[in-house]
Formats: structure tokens, C-alpha cells, sequence
């Protein structure tokens, strides 16, 4: 288990979003985390990556304690994450906003970056080769120079996978990757989550395309009104009739 | 030729225009509002990279400049100590007021930062106008040595001249190079989204501390030099009003373009003095221009000469 | 104790306005987020204008002030129509920057037409001390209590049980659900940015004979608002009056206590000190979180 989370709750104000929800992540599988609208799916990708804290509960990476992280400290240890409306750096060229990827694996300091150190010269042309290669991964490195907030909405959102693993994760939490495609990007976006768990990455997804979360997950956890309703395999899940009932709303 | 190298040779082109500018022109009035365009360049530079390139406001900008003017000031008249050595004091004075400050300060966000910053720069100019005994008090303080390196004392305008611009061109130099690294990235993806930059690993909160503090310190050797070019300081040159002129500047000359904070600099050290004919309309001006550039030209006016400057490449290719 | 008695006079007539200001500010901020830079700009208009109808044109007291605060209206919505409107969904530090140009642009026009003197406005009901059981009181002092105190009541019976006042605060709460329930978001916008100009001009109208008015004098006096709010926070309307109270009182035993020189310090520094510890106001709600 890469990452485990333990008894989350998390209330805002009367509203409990997530009461008391437990799940674990293999290492190295690709885990879908479903549920209707409202099952507060986001909210706890948000406690997991830092966002928001919880009421109580934990989380752990590898067995080490990483409730109440700072998001900069997560994406320090590899955990990172897209977002559900795509957060580029609008106003960077789609190669700067890789290149901002690999912060934490680089380290010139105010000082060698002003005076141009020939260590930072060094750190730079290779931040740069590597950022092209992450753009050439999601098939990008066309549009390098191209203002982030220029790209089209399917690019955009390959752009924030490249930039994701620039950071070179140890896990990937994608919130809706396919929301807003069209069934051709979908079907890319199908391929490209697989090899990025070829890799040795672990994937987290939060998603609402069926097909997409039966075709490439391996296990499945249902949330529903802030509860884990059950966790399996696809096959396990789709024939789960409480799971069946929370998606047609019938109790 | 590469990007990089058309960049460093605009900027060996605009170094040495700079620098000699002396040889063409001797007139002493102009010179003297070269110099001070080479000290507001610099508060410029110093406050956009808090500003345009961390989108951080601060509207309290002038109490550093004001730090280091008086810290040069009071030190050098009445402890005699070595002027070189105050610059140095001074401005790493203000950079560790910048840095205690910073840390509450800049939790704050956007409309509360200003108001934060002013309230800060506020409470200095009080300081500059009612600690009398040391800064002389809305008086000011007069008989600032001028500097002096070996035999070369900086009592002219040809000598101040370089002596500013030298350190102008510098710091915008570094400041340029510091805005193309990893660091400058990453002020600018806390701009953009500071949400993002932070699940990318970049401390956001620390990060524009630490610009607030290189902010300050530059801020610092301006106020220094200012008060060792014109031997005289008094508080109303530190007030929110400069503050209001420092954010205009960099504004005016465009967000997050170092040459822009030139331009911005240039720009409104110059209005004021054809404006003189008119006497009490720079205030209205400073205000229209803060409101037009904004609504219709928000990367500032050097984004227009960029595109004009792009139009023109293309038609010398084009023939 | 006669001392102790007039700063505390002072404290409390002053506190009144800048409560009067902050409210101003909080109108506008619980509409659209803004904090209006140049919410003090419209405490000036306030008390030139009224100085300049009352005194140049030698126009009645009631009619002045009237026509003053319509003004001050007027470049209020003119204000929000062409400068905040066009920039709608702009980042904050655009619209800080617009404001502050706004509010320059206003103080030179108030510099340009009426010039950089100092003058007073006479004040409402003469300048003979009122006795009331032992102690002297000026007629003003009544008059800026009276007038809060009818603002806070009215402004109270407005957001609570008018139609307009209601759909304002929906605005606040939540715009877009505002507008889909057929509220226009833009109309609540524009209302509110008059009925804080209204506001803080009245303000500027009734400390002016007190304080003395010039072009210059609206920087402070919104700044001191500002602190007024937020010591009490954005969403409490009496806890802005509290704040208000507050700072007047503090700022007036600070001046008569230790040194008036500093006075303006002590509200900047409760301003940090606040914001630092306490952003929420000493009497507002924490806001929840949100990405």
C-alpha cells in the first residue's frame, strides 16, 4: 500500500462531506475512486493533497504519517495531483509551466540564479531538456512556446499531466482527466494513464466516465454521500447492487 | 540568432547607451534627471519583482527607500561611520525589517495586502516625521556626505550619474537573469496560481518573503544613494503618495517587464518636469494613467513597444 | 477629568464617523469583494462639496448637504460604471490598482477645482456649547451621533427588510445563484457603490466643520474607515460601529495620553496587529474554506 487513508472526516460547518471514509492504494496500480455527484470525492482528494484538513483521520504515504502536510511538502515526498478545472500557469509558455515541474528536483538559489552561476547555467539546460521530453511524452512539444492559457482545452489538460510528472511522482492524483474531452482525447488520455503506471507511478483518479474507470482501473472505491460504500474490480463493482441503487438513487 | 543572444544584446545596447550618454550630453539639468530616473529605475525593478512578477502588492514600498536614506543619512552625519559601509548596513537593515515583517504580512492576500503594506509604510513615514532628534523631523536632514571612492569624490553630475546607473544597470541585470530562472518561474506560477505552484512543491508563503526581502534590500541602496546624491532628506519624499508613484511606474511601464520598469521609471520622472508649466496637474495624470493602462493595456507600455517593435522585424523581413 | 472627558468626546464623535466610513467599505465589499480604495475620496467630495455650496454659493444648510451627497452619488455609479464594471473578472490586483487610480484621479480634480487649502465648514447648529448635566458638548457632537445612529438604524431595516436590500445581500452570498433567481447582479453592484459614496459623503459633510476639509483630507479619513472595519469585520455591521468606537477612543486617550504626533500610528498598527492575529475582525465570523 503506497498510500493509505484512515478514517477521514471532514465536516464543513453542519455539512459532514466525508464521514469516517478509509481506503488504500497498491503500489503501483491504477485506482478509480467513483460515486455520484456530492459523494465528496474532490474533497478528499483535497485532504489527501493538502488543501483542505480534516476534522480527523489520517494519511499515510509508505507508512509514513502525512496528515496536515503542506501541498509544497507532499510534492516534495512525489505526491502530486491535477485539478478538476485544469490549473495551468495561465500566463507561461507551455514549456516554462513544465519547467516549474521540476522545482522541487532542482536547487540553484537566489543567488546563483541572479549571478548565473555555471552550476545554475548547468541545472537549467537540463530542467529544459527534461521538461521538453515530459512534452514530448503527452505529444505537446509542438506547442513549447505557445501561452498555457492559448492552448485548447484537451491540450491544457495534457499539459497538466506533463507538468505533473515533471515532478517525477511516486503518485498521481487526477481529479476528472477526462472531463471535457471528446472520445478521441479520452481514448489518448486511456493510453497515456497507462504508461505512466509502466513507469512505476501510482495512479489515483477520480472520474465520472465509466468506460474510461472500468477500462484501465484496477480497483474501484465507491464513495457515496461522504461514505465508502464498498471497494473492488471493476467486475466486482459493476455488479455490486448497493453501488447499482446509489447511482440510480434508489435506497 | 537565438533568443537568448538577441536578449543580451538588446541589453548590451541599452548598457551602453546608457553609459554614454555623459559624453553627448553635459548639461547638468538633464543629467540630474537622468540620476534620478537611474534611482526610481531601480525602486521600480525592486518593486516588480514583488509586484509584476509575484503579483504581490505593496503599497508601503517607500518606507524602505526611506529606511535607507535615513539609515545612510543619520549614520554617516552623526556617527561618522564609512558611507560604503551604511549602504551595506542599511540595506540589510531593511531587508530584515522586510523579512520579520514579511512573514505575517504576506499570509495576507490581495485587497487586505495593500491595505496591510500601506498601513506598514504608514506607520514608517510617521517614524521618518516624529523621531526628531534623529531624522530632524519633517525638516529633514541636511549636510549627507556626498561618497567618495580613492580620490574620486561624488559631488557632480557626471560622477553621480555613473555611479547610479553603473548600480541600476546592475541590479536590473541580476534582476533580469533571476526572472528567467527556476526562481523567476516560480514567482510567476504563484502569480498565476498559487494553488498550482504549491502542488508543484514551491512554497508559496516563503517564496514571496524572500522576494519581499531582495524587494526591500534594493529599495534600501536606492534610498542610500538618493541621500548621498543630494545630501538632503526629508519625509515627504517617503510617504504613501511615493508608494502610490512606485506602483504607477512599475504599472505604467508594464507588470513583470524589467525594461518596463525602466520605461515606467523614465516616464513619470519626466512628467512632472514638463508638467511644471502646469503645475498640480501630475496628480490627475498619475491617475488617469493608472486607470487607462490598466483597462486597455494591462501588460503596460512596454508590451506596446514589443509589438511594435515585432511589426517592424516583420516588414524589414518582409522586403 | 475634564481632559480625560473631551478625548473621550473626541474619541467617540470621530470613532462615529470612521465607523460611518468603514460601513461604506463593507457595503461595497459584500457586494463584489473589492475593497474600494477609494471609498475616502468620497468623504472629501462630501465635505468640499457641501463647503462649496454653503459657503461660495451661499446656498441653505439642508439643500447643501443634499445636493453634496447626490454628487458624490453621481461620481460613486460613474466611478463603478467605468472603471470597475469593464473589469469585472479581473484579478484582485487590478482592481486594487484601478481603485487607487480612481481615488488619485478624484483627489486631483477635487485639487484642481477647489485648490489645496485648508477651510472649515461652519458648523450645523452654531458653536455654543450645550450643557447637559455638567457637561459641555457641542452641538456637532449631536449632530455626528444622531446622524450614525439614523444611518446604522436605516442601513439595518434596509438589508433586513427590503426587497433591494435583501437581494443585495444574496448578491454577497452567493452571485450567481442571485442571478439565477432573477436578481440582477449588475443593478445590486452599481447600488451598492452609491449607496456607499452616499454614505461616505454624508460622513464627510458632518465631521468637516470639526475636523476642518481639503482635497486631501480623504486618504486618512478612508484609511482610518478601513481600520474601522476591519477591526470589526467585514460581515458585522455593529461590529463596525464597535470598531469604529474603538479606534476613535483609542486614537483620542493615544493623542491626549502620550503624543499626538503618533496618533496616526495607533490605528495602522491595530490595522496589522489584526490583520495578522485576528482577520476575521474581533467581532465577524470566520469565513469558511474554499479553493
Amino acid at each position: 500500500m503506497i498510500l493509505k487513508v484512515a478514517n477521514i472526516t471532514k465536516a464543513f460547518g453542519g455539512l459532514t462531506a466525508l464521514d469516517d471514509v478509509s481506503l488504500g492504494v497498491a503500489t503501483g496500480s491504477i485506482t478509480g475512486i467513483i460515486g455520484p455527484n456530492g459523494a465528496g470525492k474532490t474533497t478528499l482528494f483535497n485532504i489527501i493533497t493538502g488543501l483542505y484538513t480534516q476534522t480527523s483521520g489520517e494519511v499515510y504515504l509508505e507508512n509514513k504519517k502525512i496528515s496536515f502536510f503542506s501541498p509544497e511538502a507532499l510534492a516534495a515526498l512525489g505526491l502530486v495531483r491535477t485539478f478538476q478545472n485544469v490549473e495551468l500557469f495561465g500566463q507561461m509558455t507551455v514549456l516554462e509551466n513544465v519547467m516549474v515541474g521540476s522545482h522541487t528536483k532542482s536547487s540553484s538559489g537566489f543567488l546563483s540564479c541572479a549571478f548565473k552561476f555555471p552550476r545554475q547555467i548547468k541545472e537549467e539546460k537540463l530542467i529544459r531538456e527534461k521538461s521538453m521530453r515530459w512534452l514530448e511524452f503527452t505529444d505537446l512539444d509542438d506547442h513549447a512556446e505557445m501561452r498555457a492559457d492559448n492552448l485548447p482545452f484537451g491540450k491544457s489538460r495534457l499539459l497538466e499531466i506533463s507538468r505533473a510528472m515533471a515532478l517525477e511522482p511516486r503518485v498521481i492524483l487526477m481529479d476528472e482527466p477526462a472531463a471535457g474531452l471528446n472520445s478521441r482525447e479520452t481514448l489518448q488520455l486511456a493510453k497515456l494513464i497507462r504508461q505512466i503506471k509502466e513507469l512505476g507511478i501510482t495512479v489515483v483518479l477520480v472520474e465520472h466516465d465509466m468506460d474510461l474507470v472500468m477500462d484501465i482501473c484496477e480497483t474501484i472505491v465507491v464513495l457515496n454521500l461522504g461514505k465508502k460504500l464498498t471497494q473492488g474490480t471493476p467486475r466486482e463493482i459493476q455488479e455490486n447492487p448497493a453501488v447499482i441503487s446509489a447511482y440510480l438513487g434508489v435506497s | 540568432m537565438t533568443k537568448e543572444k538577441r536578449q543580451i544584446f538588446v541589453f548590451l545596447i541599452f548598457a551602453l547607451v546608457l553609459l554614454t550618454i555623459p559624453f553627448l550630453l553635459r548639461e547638468s539639468y538633464l543629467l540630474n534627471v537622468l540620476v534620478f530616473i537611474g534611482i526610481h529605475t531601480m525602486l521600480a525593478v525592486a518593486l516588480n519583482l514583488l509586484l509584476g512578477y509575484a503579483g504581490q502588492i505593496s503599497l508601503g514600498h517607500a518606507a524602505f527607500f526611506g529606511i535607507g536614506a535615513y539609515m545612510s543619512g543619520i549614520l554617516t552625519t552623526r556617527f561618522a561611520l564609512d558611507p560604503w559601509l551604511v549602504i551595506i548596513l542599511a540595506a540589510l537593515s531593511a531587508a530584515a525589517i522586510a523579512f520579520i515583517i514579511g512573514f505575517p504580512i504576506l499570509k495576507l492576500k490581495g485587497h487586505y495586502l495593500a491595505m496591510a503594506t500601506l498601513g506598514f509604510g504608514i506607520i514608517f513615514y510617521i517614524i521618518f516625521n516624529e523621531t526628531v532628534g534623529w531624522t530632524g523631523g519633517p525638516s529633514g536632514l541636511s549636510g549627507i556626505p556626498n561618497l567618495q571612492i580613492g580620490g574620486i569624490i561624488f559631488d557632480n553630475d557626471i560622477c553621480n550619474y555613473y555611479l547610479v546607473w553603473i548600480i541600476t544597470i546592475a541590479v536590473m541585470l541580476l534582476s533580469i537573469n533571476l526572472s528567467q530562472s527556476r526562481i523567476g518561474r516560480a514567482l510567476r506560477a504563484v502569480h498565476d496560481s498559487e494553488v498550482a505552484a504549491r502542488v508543484m512543491g514551491i512554497n508559496a508563503w516563503v517564496l514571496k518573503v524572500q522576494i519581499f526581502t531582495i524587494s526591500a534590500f534594493i529599495s534600501a541602496i536606492a534610498g542610500s544613494l538618493y541621500a548621498h546624491t543630494m545630501t538632503f532628506v526629508s519625509p515627504t519624499s517617503f510617504g504613501f503618495n511615493f508608494s502610490v508613484e512606485l506602483v504607477t511606474m512599475v504599472v505604467v511601464g508594464g507588470l513583470g517587464s524589467i525594461y518596463g520598469s525602466f520605461l515606467g521609471a523614465a516616464i513619470l520622472t519626466v512628467l512632472p518636469e514638463f508638467l511644471r508649466v502646469f503645475e498640480d496637474f501630475d496628480i490627475i495624470i498619475y491617475g488617469l494613467m493608472l486607470i487607462l493602462i490598466n483597462m486597455f493595456m494591462p501588460g503596460g507600455l512596454i508590451s506596446g513597444f514589443q509589438l511594435l517593435a515585432q511589426k517592424v522585424a516583420l516588414k524589414i523581413k518582409g522586403k | 477629568m475634564d481632559n480625560l472627558y473631551q478625548y473621550l468626546l473626541t474619541g467617540l464623535s470621530n470613532g462615529a464617523i470612521y465607523a460611518l466610513i468603514g460601513f461604506g467599505f463593507a457595503i461595497i465589499h459584500n457586494a463584489t469583494g473589492i475593497i474600494n480604495f477609494a471609498q475616502g475620496e468620497f468623504v472629501m467630495l462630501g465635505g468640499m462639496l457641501a463647503l462649496f455650496f454653503l459657503v461660495f454659493c451661499g446656498f441653505p444648510l439642508a439643500p447643501s448637504i443634499i445636493l453634496s451627497i447626490l454628487i458624490a452619488t453621481v461620481v460613486g455609479i460613474i466611478f463603478e460604471r467605468l472603471a470597475i464594471r469593464p473589469l469585472k473578472n479581473a484579478k484582485p490586483i487590478r482592481l486594487i490598482i484601478i481603485t487607487i487610480g480612481a481615488s488619485i484621479f478624484i483627489r486631483g480634480a477635487a485639487m484642481l477645482i477647489w485648490g489645496k487649502d485648508t477651510h472649515a465648514l461652519p458648523a450645523f447648529s452654531g458653536n455654543d456649547p450645550l450643557y447637559i448635566a455638567g457637561a459641555t458638548i457641542m452641538p456637532q457632537h449631536l449632530w455626528i451621533f444622531a446622524v450614525t445612529i439614523l444611518v446604522i438604524f436605516s442601513s439595518r431595516l434596509f438589508f433586513n427588510h427590503t426587497i433591494i436590500g435583501k437581494a443585495m445581500r444574496a448578491c454577497a452570498y452567493n452571485a450567481q445563484a442571485a442571478s439565477l433567481v432573477g436578481i440582477d447582479v449588475r443593478i445590486m453592484v452599481m447600488l451598492s457603490f452609491s449607496i456607499s459614496a452616499a454614505i461616505g459623503s454624508l460622513a464627510g459633510i458632518i465631521i468637516a466643520p470639526l475636523t476642518m476639509t481639503s482635497y486631501d483630507v480623504g486618504i486618512m479619513l478612508g484609511l482610518k474607515g478601513f481600520c474601522a472595519v476591519i477591526i470589526g469585520g467585514m460581515s458585522s455591521g455593529l461590529g463596525t460601529v464597535m470598531g469604529g468606537l474603538l479606534l476613535g477612543l483609542l486614537e483620542a486617550l493615544g493623542a491626549g495620553f502620550i503624543s499626538a504626533g503618533y496618533k496616526d500610528a495607533i490605528a495602522f498598527i491595530i490595522l496589522l496587529l489584526i490583520l495578522f492575529f485576528r482577520p476575521e475582525g474581533l467581532f465577524g465570523k470566520k469565513e469558511t474554506e474554499r479553493v
